[in-house]
């Protein structure tokens, strides 16, 4: 139908060329970047091939290597983290408790709090010496950290802070709970069998599509951390917390090295695409799909 | 389903001890940001603020111009919901009320900028619009949302719209209604509750943006709230009052805009997380 084809181009025109000129062409440039050394203050800039990209893995910038290594650390941290404690969370909002509306604005209320907002919170509820935490550990006479002030303690400090936004997982996860028919509840009542067989026959098997959709989500959102580095830790203490999209940022905006910087975030994009599709390939084995047809 | 007495009583037990660890960090910001510096400190703390010290907010939003960093704030908050709204409405309609060929795998194709990391594209992006000169300025924050308005936003639109019946597109076609009047007098007007969950998400993502300012601002005197507040942060290290205070300023406005709106964004994000 011609007269459809016209209107659904001048309706979707907008978001055609946006994409057109705001990711494709952006993409193609960034990947015609990260073959030169294009750097602001020179005033040459040169085809190089793939140098930066041998510069990268030939270990001759370590801080590639250790800014990988944080961030793969936090993501193995954070992702079962995530998963787990909103799954945890939304069992128990699915549950036939009174003031559950309540519970839910409660913990979804701290995911719309601008990130800057939220790390100044957590860097004063964390201050080694005059924060709550470590009050609250010196009272029960528990041992107390410096949180975000060493190196040991950082990443798994900062997956704290980012747990307190889980809000947006535990609704998804609620709303695929909240899917599943009664009748399949009551069936293993019948047969006598408790709340365990119930999680591990029905619950987990009818939302595996939701915990699907929330890895993968978890997953492309933590290799992208970005804030959490420039405002808590600034890359600190000694590198522990130099997340890689920071020192992607740090490379191209205050060093200049943009080239070299587009070459870091190509790489990004494909271990980004790698493990959406490992955990796409496996889910084959254990996401459930009522009917074998829902996607 | 049946839940024996003891199973809902340690429910219980769970959630209140699991929503309190989410709201005592609220609690301690607003403590703090209504004491004095040696209150503050005092060990084991304390958590009613004694006498308020309401002077605290005004100290804090007046060190540092936050008049100004809110209206850049409003500015930048209010185009980029219009340019949203807008155009990823007239973009979901596109992509599921017409026919027409090659419309799915365009969509498809489009869809998979979703899983492009932003970083791949922020320093040609940033590149083009410094050579068009509009480094520091809102442009480069403003007109994206004019050209579709995020991906994510038409696809939870498209979702929408492909639940309301053809026959309204019908009748009114016989009626001889064009599609831009379809648009206007059917579709958008009976999409209400969608499209304020794609303004709400809009306004908290420009509201709570902190890398996009960062990369395109240079002059203070254009700043938003959050880069002000990192300023702030930056200049009054030790001032847990004041910094309490500007937080505290500055996540209000996100607190009462979800308190209003809450029935729509958790509509939202169940809409987007289901139908995925």
């Amino acid at each position: 139908m011609r007269k459809g084809l016209f209107y659904g181009l001048l309706f979707t025109a907008p978001a055609i060329l946006g994409f057109i000129i705001f990711t494709l062409g952006p993409m193609i440039a960034s990947l015609v970047l990260s073959l030169t050394d294009y750097n602001v203050f020179k005033d040459q800039t040169s085809f190089i091939g793939f140098d930066n990209y041998v510069k990268m893995f030939s270990g001759e910038d370590d801080l590639f290597y250790k800014s990988l290594g944080v961030t793969f650390y936090f993501v193995i941290l954070r992702v079962p983290a995530v998963i787990i404690l909103s799954f945890f969370i939304a069992l128990l909002l699915n549950m036939n408790v009174k003031g559950r509306a309540m519970f839910r604005t409660i913990i979804y209320l701290p995911s719309i709090v601008p990130a800057v907002a939220s790390a100044m919170i957590w860097m004063w509820l964390m201050n080694p010496d005059l924060g709550l935490i470590n009050s609250v550990l010196n009272w029960l006479h528990l041992p107390t950290s410096n949180w975000l002030y060493s190196e040991g303690s950082v990443i798994p400090s900062v997956v704290l802070t980012t747990l307190w936004g889980i809000g947006s997982t535990v609704i998804i996860f609620l709303a695929g709970l909240s899917g599943i028919p009664k009748q399949y509840y009551e069936a293993i009542d019948v047969d006598g069998g408790g709340w365990y067989n119930k999680l591990r026959h029905i619950t987990i098997p009818m939302v595996t599509p939701t915990i699907f959709f929330n890895t993968i989500m978890t997953i492309i959102g933590s290799f992208q951390v970005f804030n959490e580095a420039y405002i808590l830790t600034e890359g600190g203490p000694n590198n522990k917390s130099l997340f890689y999209v920071f020192y992607l940022w740090r490379t191209g905006f205050r060093d200049t090295e943009m080239g070299y910087a587009s070459a870091l975030a190509w790489i990004l994009f494909i271990i980004i695409m790698f493990f959406t599709f490992i955990v796409f390939k496996t889910s084959k084995s254990w996401v459930h799909y009522e009917g074998g047809e829902r996607s | 389903m049946k839940q024996s007495r003891l199973m809902l009583s340690a429910g219980y037990g769970a959630l209140i001890l699991i929503s309190a660890m989410f709201i005592i960090p609220f609690i301690w910001l607003i403590r703090s940001s209504l004491m004095n510096l040696s209150q503050i400190f005092t060990m084991p703390p304390e958590w009613i603020p004694a006498p308020f010290q309401w002077d605290n907010f005004r100290r804090a939003l007046t060190v540092l111009p936050f008049d100004t960093f809110f209206t850049n704030t409003i500015i930048i908050v209010v185009s980029v919901l219009i340019g949203t709204v807008v155009t990823s409405s007239v973009a979901a309609f596109g992509f599921s009320r017409i026919s027409w060929k090659g419309r799915d795998t365009l969509f498809a194709i489009l869809m998979t900028s979703m899983m492009l990391p932003a970083a791949v594209t922020i320093i040609p992006s940033f590149l083009g619009w410094q050579m068009l000169g509009f480094y520091d300025t809102y442009y480069p924050l403003i007109v994206p949302a004019y050209f579709g308005g995020g991906i994510f936003n038409i696809f939870l639109l498209r979702q929408f719209y492909l639940t309301i019946p053809r026959d309204f597109d019908e009748a009114a076609f016989v009626d001889g209604a064009n599609y831009f009047q379809i648009y206007i007098k059917i579709i958008f007007p009976l999409s209400r509750s969608a499209i304020i969950v794609v303004a709400l998400f809009s306004f908290l993502g420009s509201w709570n943006d902190f890398m996009g300012p960062l990369i395109y601002l240079k002059s203070d005197k254009l700043f938003t709230l959050a880069l002000g507040l990192q300023m702030f942060q930056g200049s009054y290290t030790a001032q847990w009052d004041l910094l309490m205070a500007a937080s505290a300023a500055v996540v209000l406005p996100c607190v009462i805009v979800f308190l209003i709106g809450q029935r729509y964004f958790l509509e939202g994000i169940t809409l987007t997380g289901l139908k995925g």
